[in-house]
C-alpha cells in the first residue's frame, strides 16, 4: 500500500514536471492566430487600393511602436525622447539623398540603422544608469538638443523647413514608386515583417527574459549577478536602429522630412500608441498603432481639438480602467467568458 | 586554508552617523554563523557592503582569499556570493519557473544569447525544477509569483539564492514576515543547506540561532560586540544585558 | 558704459526676471514631486488654465491685471484640489508610466478644451500703465514688467522661504520630503499636507500662467510646450528643494537667455546643454537626495 502511494505521488510530481516544463518549451513557437494581423495587412492591400500611402504610414508606426515595447513594454525603459532615434533614422536617409544623392532605399535602411545604433548605443551608455524622473528629463533632453542641433545647422538640415521633395531610386533597381505607393506598401510591410521576426527572436531568447527580470525588480537581478547597465544599454541600441529604420521608411514613404520628426508630440504618440494596445506583448504595437491612426484620421477630420480632447480621455480612462491596453482588455473579456462557461 | 568570506576593518557612515565601525567577520568553508544584534545595529547594512549594494568607505571584503571590494554587486554575485533579503526581490509577475530559469540564466552565461529560445534549454528547465523540487514547490512552478502567499514567495527567495550555486550565502531574516505555523518549513530549509556552503544567518528568534548556528557573532550599533560559541554567547553577561534581556522581554519573533 | 557690460547687465536683468518666472511657476512641482514622488506632466496645463483666467477677467469683465492674477491663483488653486482627491490620489503607488500616461491624458484633454473655448491664436492681456514702458533705474532704463516680475519673484520667494523653513507646516513638509514613512509615524497627516502644497503649487503655476502672457505669450499649446522647461528646472535643482529650484532657475534662466543674445539660432540649445551636464554630474540636482 505504503510503496503504491509513493510510487503514484512520484508519478504526480512527474507530470506536474512535464506540465511544468512544457510550458516553457512550447511558448516560443508560432501559434496559428499570430498570422492575423499579417493576413489582415496583406488584405488591406487588395481592399483599399486607393489609401496605401496612409497604410504604409500605419506600418512604419506599428515599426516605431514595436521598438518603444521593447525597451518599454520588455525592458521597462521609461523614456519621454523616442522619437530621437526616428528623427535620426529619418535624417539620415533624408540628408544620404539631399546632401549625398544616395538614393538606394534599401541600404539607406541600413545606414539610417547603424546611425541610429551608434546615437543610441552613446546615449544609452551615459543615460541608463538612471532611472525615474532623471531618466525621463535626460532621453526628452537629447531629442530636443538633436533637434536644436539641427535647428543650429539648418544649412544642412533645412531647419524646419525640412528637406522637402526628396527622391529614391527603384526598389531593387526593379519596382518603381506608383502614384498610389502600391510598392512602398509592400515595401514597408516586408521590411515591417523582417524586423519584427528580429524583435520576436530577442523577446523570446534567454536575454529578452533578462529584461523582462530587470522590469520586475533590478535589484534582484543584481543579486543574481546579471550586468543589468549593460543589457540595458544592448537592448537600447537595438531599439534605437529599429526605430531608425521606422524613420527611414517614413522619409521614403513621404518623400520628405522636417525636424518636427524629433517633437515631443512624437515621443508622446508613440507610447500613446502602444499604452493603447498593450505593452509587452509584441502585438500591441500592431493594435494600438492601427486603432490610433485610423481614428485619427478620421476624427482629426472632423475636428482636432475633439481628437486631442478624446485621445486625452482615452489616455486618462486606460489608466485608470485598463491598464494592459486593448489587447489587455480583449484577454479579460476571453477569461471572463471562460469563466462563465465553466459555472 | 584560506576563509570562503573574510570581511576587514569594514567602515561605512551614513553622513555623520557611523553604521559600520570596524568590522572583521570570516567565515570558514560551510561555516554556519548567526549575526545578531539589536534593532538598528546595522546588520543589513552590513549585508550589504558584503554583497557590493553598498561601498564601504574602508576596509576590504575577500571571497576564496580575493579582493572583491571594487567589484560590482553582479560580479560579486557571478563569483558566487548570493543573499537573500529581508523583504522579498522577486520577479512578481512572472511565474516562480521563470524565476528560476531566469537565475540560472544569468548564472551559466545564456543571457547574453539574443537568439536563441530561452524555452530550447531542457537541461535550464530540469535543473530549475529540481530545486523547485528540493524544496518542494514544484505544484507552484506555473503560478506567478505574486499570486503566491508570502510565505510560498519566501521560500521562492531561497530557491532563487540556492540556484545560484553559491559557495557563501548570506541569510537576511529567512522567516521574518512569515506566520510561525509555516516559519518551520523555512528554517528546515535552512537546516538542510549543503554542508559545503558557508551560510551567514541574520535572525532574531534565538531558538532558530541556537538551533542553527555553530558560531555567532554580535553587533551592536555597528561594531563587533562579541563573537563565539552559542554556548559562550549564551552564558555571556554582557550579551544577555545589551541584547538577550532585551529580547526576551519583547517575546518572540519580530520583523 | 562699455558695449559688453550693457549686454552683460541686459542679460542679467533678463535673466532674472525670466528666472522669477521659472521659479514661480516650477516651484509647487518640485514640492509636490518630492513629496509623493508624483511625474505630474499636467503641471504646464495648471499654468495655462491659470493664464486663461487672467485673460478672460482682464479682457471680458474689466478686472484689473494684479487682481486677476491673484484670482487666477486662487481659482486654479482650489480646482486642482478636485483633481488631487480625485484622481492624482489614487496613482501615488503607481509606476512612473502610469503617471505619465495619466498626466499627459489630462494635459491633452486641458490643450484641447482651451482651443475650444479661446482659439489657436495667442492671447494677449491689457497691463496697466505703471507696467509699461521702461523704469529708470540710475544708470539704465529697464522694462517695468521685467522689474515688476523680479519685485514679485523676490517678495515670494521670500514669503515661501518663511513658510517652508520658520512654520510649523513647512517643518511638516520638509520632514515628508525627507523621510515619509518616518514623518507618518510620528503623527503627520502627509495625505493632507500634499493636497495642500499641491493646491499652493497649483496656485503658483497659475499665477506664473498669468505672468507668462506678456512675457512669452499664451496659446493652448503652452501646456506641453514650456513643461519641458519646468520638468527641468525641478529636475536640476532637486527634487523638493526650495534652494534647489531658485537655484535651476536662476542657471537656466541666465543661461537660457545668454543664449539668445548671443547665438540666436542656438534656441534652446544651451538650456538642455547645461540640462544634460548638471544631471549627468549630480542625476538627483542641485540639492536632490541622492
Amino acid at each position: 500500500m505504503a510503496a503504491s502511494d509513493t510510487t503514484m505521488a512520484a508519478a504526480d510530481r512527474a507530470s506536474t514536471r512535464e506540465r511544468a516544463a512544457d510550458y516553457l518549451l512550447r511558448r516560443h513557437r508560432f501559434r496559428a492566430a499570430e498570422a492575423l494581423p499579417w493576413l489582415f495587412a496583406i488584405a488591406v492591400f487588395f481592399v483599399f487600393p486607393d489609401r496605401m500611402t496612409f497604410g504604409s504610414q500605419v506600418l512604419v508606426m506599428v515599426m516605431f511602436a514595436l521598438s518603444l515595447d521593447l525597451i518599454l513594454g520588455y525592458a521597462g525603459i521609461v523614456t519621454l525622447g523616442h522619437a530621437a532615434f526616428f528623427g535620426v533614422g529619418a535624417y539620415t536617409v533624408g540628408l544620404l539623398a539631399a546632401r549625398l544623392q544616395w538614393t538606394e532605399p534599401i541600404s539607406g535602411l541600413f545606414a539610417a540603422a547603424i546611425v541610429a545604433a551608434i546615437v543610441g548605443f552613446i546615449t544609452g551608455w551615459f543615460l541608463l544608469r538612471y532611472r525615474g524622473l532623471t531618466l525621463l528629463m535626460l532621453t526628452l533632453a537629447t531629442a530636443i538638443m538633436l533637434q536644436e542641433t539641427g535647428n543650429l545647422r539648418s544649412d544642412i538640415s533645412g531647419g524646419y523647413d525640412g528637406l522637402p521633395g526628396l527622391t529614391f531610386k527603384p526598389l531593387l533597381g526593379i519596382f518603381d514608386y506608383d502614384l498610389y505607393g502600391h510598392t512602398y506598401y509592400l515595401y514597408a510591410l516586408a521590411v515591417l515583417a523582417v524586423v519584427f521576426y528580429f524583435v520576436r527572436r530577442i523577446v523570446y531568447s534567454p536575454f529578452g527574459q533578462a529584461l523582462t527580470g530587470i522590469r520586475e525588480n533590478v535589484r534582484r537581478m543584481h543579486a543574481i549577478g546579471s550586468p543589468v547597465h549593460w543589457r540595458l544599454v544592448t537592448v537600447y541600441t537595438i531599439a534605437a536602429a529599429i526605430a531608425g529604420v521606422a524613420g527611414a521608411l517614413f522619409t521614403q514613404t513621404n518623400a520628405y522630412v522636417t525636424l518636427t520628426v524629433f517633437d515631443f508630440d512624437n515621443s508622446a504618440k508613440v507610447m500613446v500608441m502602444l499604452i493603447l494596445g498593450g505593452t509587452g506583448r509584441l502585438y500591441g504595437a500592431f493594435v494600438g498603432a492601427t486603432v490610433y491612426m485610423v481614428l485619427e484620421d478620421y476624427f482629426s477630420k472632423l475636428s482636432p481639438t475633439f481628437w486631442q480632447f478624446g485621445i486625452g480621455l482615452v489616455l486618462v480612462l486606460a489608466v485608470l480602467f485598463a491598464r494592459r491596453g486593448v489587447l489587455g482588455l480583449f484577454e479579460s473579456m476571453g477569461q471572463y467568458i471562460a469563466e462563465r462557461k465553466k459555472s | 586554508m584560506t576563509a570562503a568570506l573574510q570581511v576587514e576593518r569594514l567602515n561605512r557612515a551614513f553622513g555623520a552617523l557611523p553604521v559600520t565601525r570596524d568590522v572583521n567577520l570570516e567565515l570558514e568553508r560551510g561555516a554556519r554563523r548567526a549575526l545578531i544584534g539589536p534593532n538598528g545595529a546595522g546588520k543589513t547594512t552590513l549585508v550589504n557592503l558584503i554583497t557590493g549594494a553598498l561601498k564601504p568607505h574602508s576596509g576590504r571584503v575577500l571571497l576564496d582569499g580575493k579582493d572583491i571590494t571594487g567589484l560590482s554587486q553582479a560580479d560579486r554575485a557571478r563569483r558566487g556570493l548570493a543573499r537573500t533579503f529581508q523583504i522579498n526581490q522577486l520577479f512578481r509577475g512572472l511565474t516562480v519557473l521563470e524565476n528560476l530559469c531566469m537565475t540560472i540564466g544569468e548564472r551559466d552565461g545564456h543571457c547574453n544569447n539574443l537568439w536563441r529560445s530561452a524555452g530550447s534549454r531542457r537541461v535550464v528547465i530540469d535543473e530549475a525544477l529540481d530545486h523547485l523540487d528540493s524544496l518542494r514547490l514544484t505544484d507552484d512552478a506555473l503560478k506567478l509569483v505574486r499570486e503566491l502567499p508570502y510565505g510560498r514567495q519566501r521560500l521562492v527567495e531561497i530557491a532563487i539564492a540556492l540556484a545560484q550555486k553559491p559557495r557563501v550565502l548570506l541569510l537576511d531574516e529567512p522567516a521574518a514576515g512569515v506566520p510561525s505555523s509555516e516559519s518551520h518549513l523555512i528554517l528546515d530549509v535552512v537546516a538542510a543547506l549543503d554542508p559545503d556552503i558557508a551560510v551567514l544567518i541574520i535572525e532574531h528568534d534565538m531558538d532558530v540561532v541556537f538551533r542553527f548556528a555553530k558560531e555567532i557573532t554580535v553587533l551592536v550599533q555597528g561594531a563587533v560586540f562579541t563573537q563565539g560559541t552559542p554556548n559562550e554567547i549564551m552564558n555571556n553577561e554582557q550579551v544577555r544585558a545589551v541584547y538577550l534581556g532585551q529580547e526576551d522581554h519583547r517575546g518572540g519573533r519580530h520583523g | 558704459m562699455p558695449h559688453f557690460a550693457i549686454i552683460a547687465v541686459s542679460i542679467l536683468f533678463d535673466g532674472l526676471a525670466y528666472a522669477m518666472f521659472l521659479f514661480i511657476t516650477s516651484v509647487g512641482l518640485s514640492v509636490t514631486m518630492g513629496l509623493m514622488g508624483f511625474v505630474n506632466l499636467a503641471h504646464g496645463a495648471f499654468a495655462m488654465a491659470g493664464g486663461y483666467v487672467v485673460v478672460t477677467l482682464t479682457r471680458n469683465l474689466g478686472v484689473g491685471f494684479v487682481p486677476s492674477l491673484a484670482i487666477a491663483a486662487v481659482v486654479v488653486g482650489a480646482v486642482s484640489i478636485v483633481f488631487e482627491r480625485g484622481l492624482y490620489r489614487r496613482l501615488y503607488k503607481s509606476t512612473d508610466l502610469e503617471q505619465v500616461l495619466l498626466t499627459i491624458g489630462l494635459a491633452f484633454m486641458a490643450i484641447a478644451t482651451a482651443t475650444y473655448f479661446y482659439g489657436p491664436i495667442p492671447k494677449s492681456v491689457p497691463l496697466p500703465e505703471w507696467l509699461q514702458g521702461d523704469v529708470n533705474l540710475g544708470f539704465r532704463y529697464f522694462p517695468s514688467y521685467r522689474a515688476f516680475l523680479i519685485v514679485l519673484g523676490a517678495v515670494l520667494i521670500t514669503v515661501l522661504w518663511y513658510g517652508f523653513e520658520r512654520t510649523n507646516i513647512g517643518a511638516k513638509i520638509r520632514a515628508a520630503v525627507d523621510n515619509r514613512r518616518m514623518a507618518e509615524s510620528v503623527g503627520i497627516n502627509v495625505d493632507r499636507l500634499f493636497t495642500l502644497t499641491f493646491a499652493v503649487g497649483s496656485g503658483l503655476a497659475a499665477l506664473g500662467g498669468g505672468l507668462a502672457i506678456q512675457l512669452l505669450g499664451l496659446s493652448p499649446s503652452f501646456a506641453v510646450l514650456y513643461l519641458v522647461l519646468f520638468l527641468i528646472v525641478v529636475a536640476v535643482g532637486g527634487l523638493g528643494s526650495l534652494k534647489g529650484t531658485l537655484l535651476a532657475a536662476l542657471v537656466l534662466g541666465v543661461f537660457d537667455t545668454a543664449g539668445k543674445y548671443l547665438l540666436a539660432d542656438a534656441g534652446g540649445f544651451f538650456v538642455y546643454a547645461v540640462t544634460v551636464a548638471v544631471l549627468l554630474i549630480k542625476p538627483a540636482g542641485f540639492y536632490g537626495r541622492e
